[in-house]
């Protein structure tokens, strides 16, 4: 270890969530159990973590290797969303499948434009912050997709029986859907910096970084992640919009159940 | 798919020819997993006049209104627009052609001119002209329609439907909602479409309803038909209308919530 943080001092940081644990017994929240295994949970998924990037990260490893780490981490994020959000079969493809075209365009710009160079430090890294916040994005927009649909559902097929098609008779219910998934991120976005330091500013900073080049990083991470929300959230939000309909125009009453 | 008379899917809609029916059910059937909402039900709708169906809660009498623009397709049987398989039509012009009109007024967001817009017809005095066919007053069309009362929200529910210059007018339980005075204005308003030679399938549970506005009738119970014909032969059928709906028998789908929710 040569950074500031040596294994004595996250064993240090451990006596944190025993104090999190004593408080939960001491106000009777009976959240013990959770605590600790959410902590474990997060130790070991860490450690994995490390040395899956040591092994990646190694020099002279082709970056081929870290894609197919970024396709993990897709392949996973999309059977979280699944996970979260049952009740809309192959959700889980469709989430993926955004993932990797949000994916592909803002590394593609980032890279493109040469804002980072093209290599594992920076795929992998990258990489997981987008899915990271796309994924959150993602869920909450499906759970509100269906949430819309079941609400409105007698003024959407009032909007079918006027003989709109039925991308038409989604769009404003789409609409609020997606606002409500975004509206989120712009607050986020807007509040960074004055609210509250974002994870990769912290890190960067404990590590030693100048705060100049922090910020700049910062930045690009924060474009990088309002940009690929709105990809992902589109791309899920159409193909929500075709799950939910029959070819004739129908809507689903087995998704946007009210019967 | 069922008998489509070889039809492709997109054929042309079939025009009024006088004595067909307007709707005709065949052997259909609808079931939701476990529940049966409609079986065996034949039926024709005559193609002119105010055609009643009557059924207490749960009888399908919703269902199959949904059946009639294809918002459902049945899991039996055949569902006829003047002779031809619902399934072959296109079905963004099938409902142009049956203009509808739910159980509760539902005006979307925005305001009369932007409901009435929903239906296709965007131009302000074919707009001016509904509101007035309908009964309320042109300088409505700015108003917020979230604003308007009961009455006047299903009467701008009525008016989008008619600004499609339907064929025929489908009106679920359109007045369960309203107080006596609204009600039979409504009733007034849709059933006038008639004079259009604009046939009115009109659904309720309300027998006074019923006497009011029937040309002819259909009672529906547990999901099929227990009697259809004109009003008038209805009426007189041995122990009356009454006695056809089964007066205090049990009626199994009223405990099933699903089929409740839909009704209510």
């Amino acid at each position: 270890m040569d950074g500031p943080v040596q294994l004595l001092g996250v064993a240090a940081s451990g006596l944190l969530v025993a104090l999190a644990v004593g408080l939960s017994a001491w106000a009777g929240l009976g959240l013990q159990r959770s605590l600790v295994a959410a902590a474990l949970r997060a130790l070991v998924q860490l450690a994995l973590l490390g040395l899956v990037l040591t092994a990646i990260l190694a020099p002279g490893r082709p970056s081929a290797l870290s894609w197919l780490w970024v396709a993990v981490m897709i392949g996973f994020a999309g059977w979280t969303v699944h996970r979260r959000v049952p009740s809309v079969p192959r959700l889980g493809w469709l989430a993926a499948a955004a993932f990797t075209a949000a994916a592909a365009v803002t590394l593609g710009v980032l890279f493109g434009a040469g804002v980072f160079p093209v290599d594992a430090t920076t795929i992998v890294p990258l990489a997981g912050l987008m899915v990271g916040n796309t994924m959150t994005a993602t869920v909450l927009l499906s759970r509100r997709v269906l949430a819309e649909f079941t609400d409105k559902r007698l003024e959407i097929e009032a909007r079918l029986a006027l003989a709109q098609p039925s991308a038409q008779a989604a769009s404003p219910y789409l609409r609020e859907a997606l606002r409500t998934a975004l509206i989120p991120q712009i607050e986020t976005t807007k509040a960074v910096g004055i609210i509250f330091l974002p994870g990769a500013m912290v890190g960067l900073l404990l590590a030693g970084t100048s705060p100049s080049q922090a910020v700049q990083v910062q930045l690009v991470v924060m474009y990088l992640i309002l940009g690929s929300v709105a990809v992902t959230t589109t791309i899920v939000a159409l193909g929500l919009r075709h799950m939910l309909f029959t070819p004739a125009h129908q809507l689903r009453t087995t998704l946007a159940s009210t019967r | 798919m069922t008998a489509g008379a070889g039809r492709e899917v997109g054929a042309e809609l079939p025009r009024s020819n006088g004595s067909q029916p307007v709707f005709g059910f065949q052997g259909v059937g609808v079931t939701f997993g476990e529940a049966r909402v409609l079986h065996a039900l034949d039926v024709d709708v005559p193609a002119s006049g105010v055609t009643v169906v009557l059924g207490r809660s749960g009888s399908g009498k919703s269902t199959m209104t949904r059946l009639c623009n294809r918002l459902l397709d049945p899991t039996a049987g055949v569902v006829r627009f003047r002779g031809v398989d619902v399934s072959s039509l296109d079905v963004l012009a099938l409902r142009r052609a049956v203009g509808m009109v739910f159980q509760r007024p539902t005006v979307f967001a925005g305001t009369v001119a932007d409901n009435l817009a929903a239906s296709g017809v965007t131009d302000r005095t074919s707009h001016a002209r509904m509101l007035d066919r309908v009964g309320l007053d042109a300088r409505m069309l700015a108003h917020d329609a979230a604003t308007l009362s009961g009455g006047e929200s299903q009467r701008v529910c009525l008016g989008r439907a008619l600004l499609m210059q339907p064929q025929v007018l489908v009106a679920d339980e359109p007045t369960a909602s309203l107080d006596e005075p609204a009600t039979r204005e409504l009733e007034t308003l849709a059933c006038a479409a008639t004079a259009d030679g604009v046939p009115v399938l009109w659904v309720t549970h309300d027998l006074a309803q019923f006497d009011r506005i029937a040309d002819h009738g259909v009672v529906l119970g547990e999901g099929t038909v227990i009697a259809a014909g004109s009003a008038d032969s209805l009426r007189t059928t041995p122990g009356g209308i009454d006695a056809l709906l089964g007066g205090g028998a049990p009626d199994p789908a009223a405990s099933d919530p699903r089929v409740r929710r839909e009704e209510s």
